[in-house]
């Protein structure tokens, strides 16, 4: 079957490759782009380490084919950090508060936890668990993620108070 | 877990749309993608396989919200999301208010669509129950012809409506309760599921509408996840109007549901233990609806 020519805008950079159809978007940035920070865990919708931000909002790459992210732009983990290199905030606090072991379902937590931060300065414990439901964490325990978001959520505006 | 090969299109109007899915031969699969939440995991578990994917997410016509005076009237591709965020949703379907954020997790919300969740007739849905219940009704196109099918009359069983190969949906119209004068307006939603956000074991919504008197003059009662489609109970609420709801009454008009409901068993929950929880989260999402209208000030 034809492959189809797609531009998609990831982390700032517009990216211009050849899909097939079938060809998941997750599939496209790990294979095609090789940013293999975003993980692939389920394959079909269950467990959120294929989270990326789509046009700003946070979304499962593996429940969406790369054509149809033509001319879209795309966030992944590797987006994240500054052009220095330096860790966000929020990667920055999971690193704090031991939020990740074996680190597999990072990439999906931190871009659930930015996704949450760039609309709700202050969560609470509650807004914090319902932003992350959707990613699953089998080894560290969510706790230290809830509190790598909460730390994260004060140095933010700990900042935003000194700007 | 790869979706077999297929052939993508992304048309820009219905009529392009519609012009696919008349010209669909025997060999060929054709599909509509919307929100793909449901249909792309089939298609990892080649549970789905179409030969041919219309993508209709670029449809500028079926995205959007209109609160009109009677009705709300939401392009079939709106996201779930989109809708969750609409300005004036509480006042207007504040039963859609209260389930929405019940359904999947956000990052599916933001992709998965009001239209598509209804064309996929899961019984155990938030969105497909609610419509149900506020007498919504859906609009299908194929090539030179459309039609109004209500949601009552769309479902046939698990995953199946009465929406044919050649159609698309369009938009769901919902009408609103604007409530007689001095009445009070009250919703209540309760579901059962292993994980917050995940597929509901089984579901309960509730809306009322109490007069200046206290006495319930309208309701809307129904499950999910307890049958083959979900269901709405006109039995309990008929028991309920003409009264003032009463812990006691509402036991009274719970005590129907066992006769009406079918549940099956499944890999999360036995059908004996629907049967339990059924009543029981309607008596839920009947309190806590007449306990929100009793809080409101009068219409
Ligand atoms: S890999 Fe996408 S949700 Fe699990
Ligand atoms: S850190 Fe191992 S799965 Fe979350």
């Amino acid at each position: 079957m034809s492959t189809m020519n797609i531009t998609i805008t990831v982390n700032g950079r517009d990216r211009r490759a050849d899909a097939a159809p079938r060809m998941t978007l997750i599939d496209f940035l790990r294979d095609e782009l090789r940013l293999t920070g975003s993980h692939i865990g389920c394959e079909h919708g269950v467990c959120g380490a294929c989270t990326v931000l789509l046009d700003g909002d946070p979304i499962r790459a593996c429940l969406m084919f790369a054509v149809q992210a033509d001319g879209l732009s795309v966030t992944t983990v590797e987006g994240l950090e500054d052009e220095t290199g330096a860790l966000s905030a929020v990667q920055d606090a999971f690193w704090e508060t031991h939020a990740l072991q074996c680190g597999y379902c990072t990439p999906g937590m931190l871009m659930a936890a930015q996704a949450l931060l760039h609309e709700n300065d202050d969560p609470s414990d509650a807004e914090i668990r319902e932003a992350i439901s959707g990613n699953l964490c089998r080894c560290t325990g969510y706790q230290q993620i809830v509190d790598a978001i909460k730390l994260a959520a004060k140095t933010l505006s700990t900042e935003r108070a000194n700007a | 877990m790869k979706s077999a090969e297929f052939e993508y299109f992304r048309p820009s109007s219905v009529d392009e749309v519609c012009t696919y899915l008349a010209n669909g031969d025997s060999d060929a699969e054709w599909k509509v993608l919307a929100g793909g939440q449901t249909l792309v995991p089939l298609m990892a578990m080649r549970l789905a396989r179409p030969t041919h994917l219309i993508d209709i997410n670029r449809i500028d016509a079926l995205h959007g919200v209109e609160i009109a005076a009677d009705r709300v009237v939401i392009g079939a591709a709106t996201r779930q999301r989109v809708l969750e965020r609409t300005p004036g949703l509480a006042d207007a379907l504040p039963l859609f208010a209260k389930a929405l954020p019940h359904v999947g997790h956000f990052q599916t919300r933001n992709r998965g669509t009001i239209g598509g969740s209804i064309a996929h007739a899961d019984s155990s849905a938030e969105i497909p129950l609610v419509a149900l219940l506020l007498d919504g009704a859906v609009t299908l196109h194929r090539k030179g012809a459309s039609r109004i099918v209500p949601i009552r009359d769309l479902f046939l069983g698990p995953m199946e409506t009465v929406i044919e190969p050649e159609e698309i949906m369009v938009s769901v119209e919902v009408p609103i309760w604007r409530g007689a004068a001095g009445s009070k307006i009250g919703v209540g939603f309760h579901e059962m599921a292993p994980r917050k956000g995940d597929f509901a074991i089984a579901s309960a919504a509730a809306q009322i509408e109490l007069d200046a008197n206290g006495v319930c003059i309208r309701a809307a009662i129904g499950v999910g996840g307890c049958g083959p489609t979900p269901l709405r109970l006109h039995d309990a609420e008929a028991l309920l109007i003409g009264q003032t709801p009463t812990d006691a009454n509402i036991t009274t008009a719970i005590q129907t549901i066992d006769a009406k409901i079918d549940p099956d068993s499944t890999l999360q929950a036995s059908a004996d233990y629907r049967r339990r929880v059924c009543p029981e989260l309607t008596r839920r999402a009947i309190t806590d609806a007449v306990t929100d209208a009793q809080s409101k000030s009068p219409s």
